[in-house]
Protein backbone atom coordinates (compact mmCIF):
# COMPACT_ATOMS: atom_id res chain seq x y z
CA UNK A 1 0.00 0.00 0.00
CA UNK A 2 1.40 3.40 -1.23
CA UNK A 3 1.61 6.44 1.13
CA UNK A 4 -1.42 7.82 -0.96
CA UNK A 5 -3.82 4.85 -0.60
CA UNK A 6 -2.49 4.41 3.30
CA UNK A 7 -3.84 8.36 4.10
CA UNK A 8 -7.23 8.00 1.68
CA UNK A 9 -7.81 4.70 3.85
CA UNK A 10 -7.23 6.54 6.73
CA UNK A 11 -9.21 10.07 6.05
CA UNK A 12 -12.20 7.86 5.05
CA UNK A 13 -13.04 6.52 8.55
CA UNK A 14 -11.05 9.41 10.54
CA UNK A 15 -10.91 12.79 7.84
CA UNK A 16 -12.90 15.15 10.65
CA UNK A 17 -10.28 14.50 13.13
CA UNK A 18 -7.16 14.65 11.25
CA UNK A 19 -5.38 18.26 11.88
CA UNK A 20 -2.87 17.65 9.35
CA UNK A 21 -0.79 15.39 7.14
CA UNK A 22 2.56 15.65 5.38
CA UNK A 23 4.74 13.07 3.73
CA UNK A 24 8.65 13.96 4.25
CA UNK A 25 11.13 12.13 2.76
CA UNK A 26 8.48 8.88 1.60
CA UNK A 27 7.29 9.09 5.62
CA UNK A 28 3.74 9.72 6.31
CA UNK A 29 3.00 11.40 9.01
CA UNK A 30 -0.74 12.35 10.76
CA UNK A 31 -1.61 14.11 13.19
CA UNK A 32 -4.89 13.06 14.76
CA UNK A 33 -7.18 15.13 17.58
CA UNK A 34 -6.18 13.96 21.02
CA UNK A 35 -9.00 13.02 22.11
CA UNK A 36 -9.48 10.63 19.11
CA UNK A 37 -6.14 9.45 19.67
CA UNK A 38 -6.90 5.56 21.33
CA UNK A 39 -9.19 4.78 19.11
CA UNK A 40 -7.78 5.88 15.86
CA UNK A 41 -4.65 4.16 17.16
CA UNK A 42 -7.25 0.82 17.77
CA UNK A 43 -7.97 0.89 14.45
CA UNK A 44 -4.79 1.07 12.89
CA UNK A 45 -3.90 -2.03 14.48
CA UNK A 46 -6.94 -3.62 14.36
CA UNK A 47 -7.44 -3.47 10.46
CA UNK A 48 -6.63 -6.38 8.37
CA UNK A 49 -5.21 -4.48 5.23
CA UNK A 50 -2.94 -1.93 8.00
CA UNK A 51 -2.36 -4.45 10.92
CA UNK A 52 -0.07 -1.80 12.52
CA UNK A 53 1.30 -4.27 14.80
CA UNK A 54 4.56 -2.40 16.06
CA UNK A 55 5.32 0.58 18.10
CA UNK A 56 8.89 1.29 16.88
CA UNK A 57 8.97 3.97 19.62
CA UNK A 58 7.11 7.28 21.04
CA UNK A 59 8.07 10.50 22.17
CA UNK A 60 7.60 14.03 21.98
CA UNK A 61 8.61 17.23 20.89
CA UNK A 62 8.26 20.64 22.89
CA UNK A 63 7.41 24.29 21.72
CA UNK A 64 7.48 26.05 24.71
CA UNK A 65 5.37 29.38 22.79
CA UNK A 66 2.59 27.30 21.19
CA UNK A 67 -0.49 26.80 23.34
CA UNK A 68 -0.53 23.16 22.64
CA UNK A 69 3.02 22.49 23.89
CA UNK A 70 3.95 19.45 22.95
CA UNK A 71 3.93 17.19 19.83
CA UNK A 72 3.97 13.36 20.69
CA UNK A 73 5.22 11.12 18.19
CA UNK A 74 4.47 7.68 17.64
CA UNK A 75 6.62 5.99 15.02
CA UNK A 76 4.33 2.63 13.79
CA UNK A 77 5.02 -0.35 11.62
CA UNK A 78 3.28 -2.75 10.52
CA UNK A 79 5.69 -6.13 9.76
CA UNK A 80 2.64 -8.38 7.78
CA UNK A 81 2.52 -5.16 5.25
CA UNK A 82 5.81 -3.90 5.42
CA UNK A 83 4.64 -0.67 6.27
CA UNK A 84 5.40 2.48 8.42
CA UNK A 85 4.13 5.80 9.48
CA UNK A 86 4.35 8.41 12.42
CA UNK A 87 1.09 8.92 13.96
CA UNK A 88 1.33 12.48 15.98
CA UNK A 89 -0.81 14.48 18.10
CA UNK A 90 -0.68 17.20 20.15
CA UNK A 91 -1.02 18.43 24.22
CA UNK A 92 -1.22 21.33 26.53
CA UNK A 93 1.36 20.80 29.55
CA UNK A 94 -1.65 20.47 32.01
CA UNK A 95 -3.59 17.97 29.99
CA UNK A 96 -3.27 14.15 29.73
CA UNK A 97 -3.44 12.28 27.20
CA UNK A 98 -4.97 8.50 26.47
CA UNK A 99 -2.37 5.69 26.79
CA UNK A 100 -1.71 3.04 24.48
CA UNK A 101 0.17 0.97 26.50
CA UNK A 102 -3.44 -1.41 26.10
CA UNK A 103 -2.94 -2.11 22.45
CA UNK A 104 1.18 -2.44 22.53
CA UNK A 105 2.72 -3.17 25.50
CA UNK A 106 6.23 -1.14 24.34
CA UNK A 107 4.09 1.84 25.18
CA UNK A 108 4.59 1.11 28.84
CA UNK A 109 8.16 2.20 28.98
CA UNK A 110 8.41 4.93 26.33
CA UNK A 111 5.22 6.70 28.15
CA UNK A 112 6.97 6.45 31.26
CA UNK A 113 10.34 7.82 29.48
CA UNK A 114 8.24 10.52 28.00
CA UNK A 115 6.37 11.56 31.21
CA UNK A 116 9.89 11.61 32.95
CA UNK A 117 11.54 13.60 30.49
CA UNK A 118 8.80 16.04 29.42
CA UNK A 119 6.24 16.04 32.61
CA UNK A 120 3.24 14.54 30.32
CA UNK A 121 1.00 12.73 31.80
CA UNK A 122 -1.03 9.92 30.39
CA UNK A 123 -4.82 8.49 31.64
CA UNK A 124 -5.23 4.93 32.27
CA UNK A 125 -1.64 3.96 32.36
CA UNK A 126 -0.96 1.17 34.86
CA UNK A 127 2.41 1.85 36.09
CA UNK A 128 3.40 5.62 35.54
CA UNK A 129 6.28 6.82 37.49
CA UNK A 130 10.14 8.00 36.53
CA UNK A 131 12.24 5.70 34.93
CA UNK A 132 15.70 7.38 34.07
CA UNK A 133 15.43 10.10 36.54
CA UNK A 134 15.77 9.31 40.29
CA UNK A 135 11.86 9.38 42.00
CA UNK A 136 12.01 12.45 43.67
CA UNK A 137 13.46 14.39 40.99
CA UNK A 138 11.95 17.77 39.94
CA UNK A 139 11.57 19.18 36.79
CA UNK A 140 11.29 17.86 33.48
CA UNK A 141 15.10 17.89 31.75
CA UNK A 142 14.05 17.46 27.98
CA UNK A 143 11.91 20.44 28.18
CA UNK A 144 13.36 23.44 26.27
CA UNK A 145 13.33 25.44 29.03
CA UNK A 146 14.96 23.01 31.45
CA UNK A 147 18.37 24.29 30.96
CA UNK A 148 21.47 22.52 29.43
CA UNK A 149 23.81 22.73 32.90
CA UNK A 150 21.03 21.59 34.74
CA UNK A 151 19.35 24.02 37.47
CA UNK A 152 20.98 25.10 40.89
CA UNK A 153 18.00 23.59 42.64
CA UNK A 154 19.58 20.28 41.60
CA UNK A 155 22.39 20.94 44.59
CA UNK A 156 18.69 20.47 47.04
CA UNK A 157 18.70 16.48 45.86
CA UNK A 158 22.59 16.40 45.59
CA UNK A 159 22.66 17.43 49.33
CA UNK A 160 20.02 15.32 50.49
CA UNK A 161 21.35 11.99 48.66
CA UNK A 162 24.79 12.70 48.86
CA UNK A 163 26.49 13.25 52.09
CA UNK A 164 28.56 16.71 53.05
CA UNK A 165 32.33 15.98 51.63
CA UNK A 166 31.39 12.63 50.09
CA UNK A 167 31.67 13.87 46.63
CA UNK A 168 32.17 17.46 44.96
CA UNK A 169 29.58 19.28 44.23
CA UNK A 170 28.83 20.27 40.63
CA UNK A 171 29.49 24.40 40.58
CA UNK A 172 26.70 25.74 37.86
CA UNK A 173 28.64 28.71 35.92
CA UNK A 174 26.78 31.35 34.07
CA UNK A 175 27.22 32.75 31.03
CA UNK A 176 27.42 36.66 31.82
CA UNK B 1 3.54 2.24 44.52
CA UNK B 2 4.26 -1.03 42.15
CA UNK B 3 2.63 -4.31 43.18
CA UNK B 4 6.02 -5.65 42.96
CA UNK B 5 7.12 -4.12 46.22
CA UNK B 6 4.11 -5.28 47.86
CA UNK B 7 4.17 -8.61 49.67
CA UNK B 8 0.53 -10.53 50.15
CA UNK B 9 1.38 -13.35 52.06
CA UNK B 10 4.58 -14.37 54.69
CA UNK B 11 5.77 -16.99 51.63
CA UNK B 12 6.62 -14.12 49.53
CA UNK B 13 10.13 -12.30 49.37
CA UNK B 14 11.30 -9.15 47.89
CA UNK B 15 14.96 -9.09 46.53
CA UNK B 16 17.21 -6.86 45.04
CA UNK B 17 19.60 -8.39 42.27
CA UNK B 18 21.92 -5.77 41.09
CA UNK B 19 23.10 -2.93 40.69
CA UNK B 20 26.24 -4.58 42.31
CA UNK B 21 26.17 -8.37 40.42
CA UNK B 22 28.33 -8.85 37.61
CA UNK B 23 25.88 -10.23 35.11
CA UNK B 24 24.01 -6.69 35.54
CA UNK B 25 27.11 -4.94 33.97
CA UNK B 26 27.06 -2.78 37.26
CA UNK B 27 23.98 -0.40 36.61
CA UNK B 28 20.79 -2.83 36.33
CA UNK B 29 18.94 -2.82 39.50
CA UNK B 30 16.35 -5.63 39.79
CA UNK B 31 13.63 -6.41 41.84
CA UNK B 32 12.50 -9.56 42.14
CA UNK B 33 9.55 -11.10 44.21
CA UNK B 34 9.92 -14.88 45.05
CA UNK B 35 7.84 -17.39 46.21
CA UNK B 36 10.55 -19.69 47.76
CA UNK B 37 13.37 -19.89 44.11
CA UNK B 38 9.95 -19.04 41.98
CA UNK B 39 9.86 -15.68 40.74
CA UNK B 40 6.07 -14.41 41.03
CA UNK B 41 6.74 -10.37 39.89
CA UNK B 42 9.58 -8.04 38.98
CA UNK B 43 10.90 -4.81 38.04
CA UNK B 44 13.89 -4.09 35.97
CA UNK B 45 15.19 0.02 37.36
CA UNK B 46 16.76 1.37 34.73
CA UNK B 47 18.45 5.03 34.45
CA UNK B 48 21.96 4.66 36.80
CA UNK B 49 23.88 5.58 33.69
CA UNK B 50 21.53 8.67 32.65
CA UNK B 51 23.99 10.99 30.48
CA UNK B 52 21.05 13.48 28.99
CA UNK B 53 22.44 12.21 25.53
CA UNK B 54 19.39 13.73 23.70
CA UNK B 55 19.29 16.80 25.49
CA UNK B 56 23.14 17.35 24.46
CA UNK B 57 22.28 16.58 20.39
CA UNK B 58 19.75 19.01 20.61
CA UNK B 59 22.39 21.41 21.35
CA UNK B 60 25.27 20.41 18.71
CA UNK B 61 25.41 20.34 15.24
CA UNK B 62 24.71 17.35 13.39
CA UNK B 63 28.31 16.71 12.69
CA UNK B 64 29.57 17.35 16.32
CA UNK B 65 26.85 14.79 17.88
CA UNK B 66 28.44 11.89 15.49
CA UNK B 67 30.93 11.04 17.94
CA UNK B 68 28.43 10.64 20.86
CA UNK B 69 26.83 8.06 18.97
CA UNK B 70 29.71 5.69 19.76
CA UNK B 71 28.82 6.03 23.18
CA UNK B 72 25.96 4.70 23.33
CA UNK B 73 26.48 0.74 22.21
CA UNK B 74 29.68 0.93 23.03
CA UNK B 75 30.44 -2.60 21.77
CA UNK B 76 29.44 -1.83 18.42
CA UNK B 77 30.33 2.08 17.91
CA UNK B 78 30.90 1.73 14.27
CA UNK B 79 27.00 0.45 14.17
CA UNK B 80 25.76 3.54 15.38
CA UNK B 81 27.73 5.78 13.72
CA UNK B 82 25.98 4.40 10.72
CA UNK B 83 22.51 4.48 11.85
CA UNK B 84 22.92 8.06 12.88
CA UNK B 85 24.96 9.23 9.39
CA UNK B 86 22.04 7.44 7.46
CA UNK B 87 19.46 9.21 9.23
CA UNK B 88 20.79 12.86 8.57
CA UNK B 89 21.69 11.92 5.44
CA UNK B 90 17.72 10.35 5.15
CA UNK B 91 17.16 14.23 6.43
CA UNK B 92 19.66 16.00 3.95
CA UNK B 93 18.22 14.54 1.15
CA UNK B 94 21.48 12.78 -0.30
CA UNK B 95 21.07 8.75 1.38
CA UNK B 96 21.16 7.90 -2.42
CA UNK B 97 24.17 9.55 -4.00
CA UNK B 98 26.95 8.02 -1.27
CA UNK B 99 29.60 7.09 -2.93
CA UNK B 100 29.86 2.97 -3.12
CA UNK B 101 33.03 2.34 -2.42
CA UNK B 102 32.37 4.44 0.84
CA UNK B 103 28.94 2.17 0.97
CA UNK B 104 30.64 -0.82 1.04
CA UNK B 105 33.49 0.45 3.63
CA UNK B 106 30.39 0.92 5.81
CA UNK B 107 28.64 -2.39 5.30
CA UNK B 108 32.24 -4.33 6.04
CA UNK B 109 32.19 -1.78 9.04
CA UNK B 110 28.71 -2.50 10.06
CA UNK B 111 29.35 -6.48 9.51
CA UNK B 112 32.57 -6.25 11.27
CA UNK B 113 30.85 -4.82 14.74
CA UNK B 114 28.08 -7.29 14.66
CA UNK B 115 30.70 -9.88 14.84
CA UNK B 116 32.50 -7.96 17.35
CA UNK B 117 29.44 -7.16 19.54
CA UNK B 118 27.95 -11.06 19.30
CA UNK B 119 31.48 -12.27 20.38
CA UNK B 120 31.15 -9.59 23.62
CA UNK B 121 27.88 -11.27 23.99
CA UNK B 122 28.51 -15.16 23.97
CA UNK B 123 31.94 -14.49 26.24
CA UNK B 124 29.83 -12.62 28.85
CA UNK B 125 27.13 -14.51 28.60
CA UNK B 126 28.83 -18.08 28.72
CA UNK B 127 31.00 -16.32 31.76
CA UNK B 128 27.68 -15.42 33.58
CA UNK B 129 27.03 -19.00 33.17
CA UNK B 130 29.78 -20.07 34.20
CA UNK B 131 31.88 -21.37 30.89
CA UNK B 132 35.43 -19.24 31.51
CA UNK B 133 37.00 -21.27 28.10
CA UNK B 134 34.88 -19.36 25.64
CA UNK B 135 35.16 -15.99 27.29
CA UNK B 136 39.02 -16.21 26.42
CA UNK B 137 38.24 -18.04 23.07
CA UNK B 138 36.13 -15.45 21.74
CA UNK B 139 38.14 -12.19 23.34
CA UNK B 140 40.77 -13.80 21.18
CA UNK B 141 39.34 -13.43 17.89
CA UNK B 142 37.59 -9.56 18.48
CA UNK B 143 41.31 -8.66 19.38
CA UNK B 144 41.46 -9.29 15.14
CA UNK B 145 38.63 -7.07 14.42
CA UNK B 146 40.06 -4.22 17.01
CA UNK B 147 43.19 -4.49 15.33
CA UNK B 148 41.49 -4.00 11.79
CA UNK B 149 39.02 -1.14 13.13
CA UNK B 150 42.87 0.70 14.56
CA UNK B 151 44.17 0.12 11.49
CA UNK B 152 40.91 2.00 9.90
CA UNK B 153 40.82 5.14 12.27
CA UNK B 154 43.00 4.42 15.18
CA UNK B 155 41.15 3.67 17.93
CA UNK B 156 40.45 0.27 19.36
CA UNK B 157 36.79 1.28 21.65
CA UNK B 158 35.25 4.64 19.97
CA UNK B 159 35.82 4.28 16.54
CA UNK B 160 34.49 7.13 14.79
CA UNK B 161 35.11 6.57 11.15
CA UNK B 162 31.40 6.73 9.59
CA UNK B 163 30.71 10.10 8.61
CA UNK B 164 27.83 12.31 7.09
CA UNK B 165 28.14 11.78 3.13
CA UNK B 166 30.69 8.71 3.52
CA UNK B 167 33.61 7.63 5.66
CA UNK B 168 36.49 9.70 6.88
CA UNK B 169 39.05 8.44 4.67
CA UNK B 170 39.91 5.03 2.31
CA UNK B 171 40.47 1.77 3.61
CA UNK B 172 44.25 2.25 4.51
CA UNK B 173 47.15 -0.32 3.58
CA UNK B 174 46.98 -3.45 4.88
CA UNK B 175 43.14 -3.28 5.93
CA UNK B 176 42.33 -5.93 3.43
CA UNK B 177 44.81 -8.52 3.86
CA UNK B 178 43.99 -8.34 7.51
CA UNK B 179 40.20 -8.65 6.42
CA UNK B 180 41.00 -11.47 4.13
CA UNK B 181 42.36 -13.70 6.75
CA UNK B 182 40.22 -13.15 9.42
CA UNK B 183 37.22 -14.24 7.28
CA UNK B 184 39.06 -17.25 6.08
CA UNK B 185 39.66 -18.16 9.82
CA UNK B 186 36.41 -16.81 11.22
CA UNK B 187 34.07 -20.21 10.25
CA UNK B 188 36.55 -22.35 12.26
CA UNK B 189 36.08 -20.55 15.02
CA UNK B 190 32.92 -20.62 15.49
CA UNK B 191 32.98 -24.42 14.85
CA UNK B 192 35.10 -24.46 18.52
CA UNK B 193 32.24 -22.46 20.12
CA UNK B 194 29.78 -25.39 18.88
CA UNK B 195 31.97 -27.55 20.23
CA UNK B 196 32.05 -26.03 23.41
CA UNK B 197 28.50 -25.01 23.92
CA UNK B 198 25.96 -26.04 21.37
CA UNK B 199 25.82 -30.25 23.00
CA UNK B 200 27.05 -29.55 26.63
CA UNK B 201 24.58 -30.58 28.82
CA UNK B 202 24.77 -28.11 31.82
CA UNK B 203 24.50 -25.37 28.72
CA UNK B 204 21.18 -27.05 27.75
CA UNK B 205 19.71 -27.08 31.27
CA UNK B 206 20.58 -23.73 31.78
CA UNK B 207 19.01 -22.07 28.54
CA UNK B 208 16.44 -24.37 27.26
CA UNK B 209 12.26 -24.01 27.94
CA UNK B 210 14.27 -20.39 30.03
CA UNK B 211 13.52 -16.91 29.44
CA UNK B 212 10.56 -17.71 27.11
CA UNK B 213 8.42 -15.52 25.29
CA UNK B 214 5.85 -15.91 22.28
CA UNK B 215 5.62 -15.11 18.73
CA UNK B 216 2.99 -12.60 19.49
CA UNK B 217 4.60 -10.73 22.81
CA UNK B 218 7.63 -10.56 21.12
CA UNK B 219 6.11 -7.87 19.15
CA UNK B 220 3.62 -6.24 21.11
CA UNK B 221 6.37 -5.76 23.27
CA UNK B 222 8.25 -4.49 20.53
CA UNK B 223 11.30 -6.40 21.30
CA UNK B 224 14.04 -6.44 18.60
CA UNK B 225 17.06 -8.08 16.56
CA UNK B 226 18.21 -11.63 17.74
CA UNK B 227 15.52 -11.90 20.37
CA UNK B 228 12.90 -11.16 18.18
CA UNK B 229 13.93 -14.15 15.85
CA UNK B 230 14.35 -16.22 18.43
CA UNK B 231 10.85 -15.88 18.61
CA UNK B 232 9.98 -16.84 15.11
CA UNK B 233 9.74 -13.40 14.03
CA UNK B 234 10.73 -13.64 10.54
CA UNK B 235 12.18 -9.80 10.19
CA UNK B 236 15.51 -7.93 9.15
CA UNK B 237 15.65 -4.65 8.64
CA UNK B 238 19.06 -5.54 5.96
CA UNK B 239 16.38 -7.59 4.21
CA UNK B 240 12.82 -5.82 4.92
CA UNK B 241 13.12 -2.26 4.78
CA UNK B 242 16.35 -2.24 2.85
CA UNK B 243 19.63 0.19 3.31
CA UNK B 244 23.07 0.86 1.82
CA UNK B 245 24.17 -2.31 -0.52
CA UNK B 246 22.54 -4.72 1.22
CA UNK B 247 20.07 -5.26 -1.44
CA UNK B 248 23.32 -6.55 -3.42
CA UNK B 249 24.27 -9.01 -0.61
CA UNK B 250 23.01 -12.32 -0.67
CA UNK B 251 22.69 -13.65 3.41
CA UNK B 252 20.26 -15.77 5.03
CA UNK B 253 18.02 -14.71 8.23
CA UNK B 254 18.56 -16.56 11.28
CA UNK B 255 15.13 -17.75 12.98
CA UNK B 256 14.46 -20.36 15.30
CA UNK B 257 10.91 -20.42 16.82
CA UNK B 258 11.48 -21.97 20.52
CA UNK B 259 11.78 -18.66 22.21
CA UNK B 260 13.93 -19.20 24.70
CA UNK B 261 17.28 -18.42 25.98
CA UNK B 262 18.86 -21.09 23.30
CA UNK B 263 16.78 -20.13 20.35
CA UNK B 264 18.27 -16.90 21.01
CA UNK B 265 21.67 -17.90 21.51
CA UNK B 266 21.70 -19.72 18.65
CA UNK B 267 20.35 -17.00 16.36
CA UNK B 268 23.28 -15.04 17.31
CA UNK B 269 25.83 -17.54 16.65
CA UNK B 270 24.05 -17.93 12.82
CA UNK B 271 24.30 -14.62 12.74
CA UNK B 272 28.24 -14.72 12.85
CA UNK B 273 28.45 -16.68 10.26
CA UNK B 274 26.01 -14.54 7.69
CA UNK B 275 28.49 -11.53 8.57
CA UNK B 276 31.24 -13.49 7.71
CA UNK B 277 29.28 -14.34 4.82
CA UNK B 278 28.47 -10.79 3.62
CA UNK B 279 32.43 -9.83 4.19
CA UNK B 280 33.50 -12.53 1.95
CA UNK B 281 30.96 -10.58 -0.88
CA UNK B 282 31.92 -7.53 0.04
CA UNK B 283 35.92 -8.24 -0.49
CA UNK B 284 35.16 -9.72 -4.06
CA UNK B 285 32.43 -6.89 -4.85
CA UNK B 286 34.18 -3.36 -3.43
CA UNK B 287 34.27 -1.55 -6.21
CA UNK B 288 37.00 1.69 -6.52
CA UNK B 289 36.41 5.37 -6.30
CA UNK B 290 35.66 8.21 -3.94
CA UNK B 291 35.01 7.46 -0.42
CA UNK B 292 33.24 10.35 0.40
CA UNK B 293 30.34 12.12 -1.56
CA UNK B 294 31.15 15.25 -3.69
CA UNK B 295 28.84 17.89 -1.82
CA UNK B 296 30.72 20.46 0.09
CA UNK B 297 27.97 21.90 1.61
CA UNK B 298 27.23 18.51 3.80
CA UNK B 299 30.58 17.53 4.71
CA UNK B 300 34.08 19.08 5.83
CA UNK B 301 36.88 20.59 4.19
CA UNK B 302 39.38 18.13 3.09
CA UNK B 303 42.34 19.04 5.62
CA UNK B 304 44.73 19.94 2.93
CA UNK B 305 42.87 22.16 1.47
CA UNK B 306 41.95 23.59 4.46
CA UNK B 307 46.03 23.98 5.32
CA UNK B 308 46.36 25.31 1.98
CA UNK B 309 43.44 27.35 0.70
CA UNK B 310 42.47 30.64 2.63
CA UNK B 311 38.22 30.08 1.52
CA UNK B 312 38.72 26.68 2.28
CA UNK B 313 39.48 27.20 6.02
CA UNK B 314 36.90 30.22 6.01
CA UNK B 315 34.16 27.74 4.88
CA UNK B 316 35.29 25.36 7.32
CA UNK B 317 35.27 27.84 10.09
CA UNK B 318 31.77 28.46 9.34
CA UNK B 319 30.74 25.00 8.71
CA UNK B 320 31.90 23.82 12.18
CA UNK B 321 30.33 26.90 13.81
CA UNK B 322 26.93 26.84 12.54
CA UNK B 323 26.46 23.12 11.34
CA UNK B 324 25.00 21.91 8.04
CA UNK B 325 22.06 23.61 6.87
CA UNK B 326 19.50 20.59 7.04
CA UNK B 327 15.58 21.00 5.64
CA UNK B 328 12.76 21.87 8.15
CA UNK B 329 11.22 18.50 8.67
CA UNK B 330 11.01 15.25 10.31
CA UNK B 331 12.85 11.42 9.83
CA UNK B 332 12.94 8.39 11.11
CA UNK B 333 15.94 6.05 10.58
CA UNK B 334 16.52 2.61 11.97
CA UNK B 335 19.32 0.07 11.28
CA UNK B 336 19.69 -3.49 12.11
CA UNK B 337 22.15 -3.54 14.94
CA UNK B 338 23.74 -6.11 16.88
CA UNK B 339 20.80 -5.32 19.83
CA UNK B 340 18.40 -4.87 17.50
CA UNK B 341 16.87 -2.02 15.83
CA UNK B 342 18.39 1.40 16.81
CA UNK B 343 16.53 4.04 15.34
CA UNK B 344 16.63 8.18 15.40
CA UNK B 345 14.21 10.21 14.76
CA UNK B 346 14.99 13.42 13.81
CA UNK B 347 12.71 16.78 14.53
CA UNK B 348 14.85 19.82 12.05
CA UNK B 349 13.39 23.07 12.06
CA UNK B 350 15.91 24.05 9.17
CA UNK B 351 18.74 25.39 11.78
CA UNK B 352 22.08 23.41 12.12
CA UNK B 353 21.39 21.33 15.01
CA UNK B 354 18.20 18.68 15.49
CA UNK B 355 15.82 20.73 17.52
CA UNK B 356 15.17 17.59 18.94
CA UNK B 357 16.89 13.83 18.54
CA UNK B 358 14.85 10.64 19.54
CA UNK B 359 17.30 7.59 19.48
CA UNK B 360 14.99 4.35 19.93
CA UNK B 361 17.62 2.03 21.62
CA UNK B 362 17.07 -1.45 21.31
CA UNK B 363 18.26 -2.55 24.90
CA UNK B 364 15.60 0.03 26.28
CA UNK B 365 12.82 -2.20 25.00
CA UNK B 366 14.17 -5.57 25.33
CA UNK B 367 14.68 -4.83 28.96
CA UNK B 368 11.01 -3.43 29.04
CA UNK B 369 10.15 -7.25 28.44
CA UNK B 370 12.44 -9.05 31.08
CA UNK B 371 9.49 -9.28 33.61
CA UNK B 372 7.07 -11.35 31.04
CA UNK B 373 10.22 -13.32 30.63
CA UNK B 374 11.17 -14.25 34.00
CA UNK B 375 7.80 -14.87 35.54
CA UNK B 376 7.25 -18.52 37.19
CA UNK B 377 10.74 -18.75 36.55
CA UNK B 378 13.76 -19.78 39.30
CA UNK B 379 16.11 -16.82 40.62
CA UNK B 380 18.55 -17.84 38.66
CA UNK B 381 17.38 -17.82 35.45
CA UNK B 382 17.65 -14.11 35.48
CA UNK B 383 21.04 -14.58 34.83
CA UNK B 384 20.54 -16.36 31.57
CA UNK B 385 17.99 -14.00 30.62
CA UNK B 386 20.18 -11.11 31.38
CA UNK B 387 23.16 -12.55 29.20
CA UNK B 388 20.51 -13.75 26.08
CA UNK B 389 18.93 -10.31 25.61
CA UNK B 390 22.57 -9.02 25.01
CA UNK B 391 22.09 -5.19 26.02
CA UNK B 392 24.41 -2.22 27.14
CA UNK B 393 23.75 -0.05 29.22
CA UNK B 394 24.96 3.14 27.62
CA UNK B 395 22.75 2.84 25.15
CA UNK B 396 19.88 2.03 27.47
CA UNK B 397 19.96 4.93 29.40
CA UNK B 398 21.37 6.82 26.90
Amino acid sequence: MTNEELFEKIQSKFGEYIVEHDTFRNELSVTIKKEKLHEFMQFLHDDSELKFDYLVMMTAVDFPKREERFDLVYELRSIPHKMIMRVKTRTKEDEAVDSVCDIWHSANWDERETYDMFGIKFNNHPDLRRILMPEDWEGYPLRKDYPLKGKPEDDVWLDKHLPEGQIKKPRHTRMP
Amino acid sequence: MNETYQVKNEREVVLNVGPQHPATHGVLRYVVKLDGERIVDSDPQVGFLHRGIEKLAENMTYQQFNPYTDRLDYLAAMNNNLAYVMAVEKLLGIDKEIPERAQYIRVIMAELGRIASHLVWLATHALDIGAMTVFLYCFREREYILDMYEIACGNRLTYNYIRIGGVARDLPEGFMDKLKEFVKLFPKKVKEYHTLLTKNRIWLKRTKDVGYISKEDAINYGIAGPCTRGSGVDWDLRRDVPYSVYPELSFEIPVYDEGDVYARYLVRMDEMVQSNKILEQCIEKIPSGPAMIDKPEYVWEPKERIMTHNYALMKHFVKVVKGIKAPAGEVYFGAENPKGELGFYIYSTGEGKPYRLKIRSPSFINISAMPKMVQGGLIADIISVIGSLDFVFGECDR
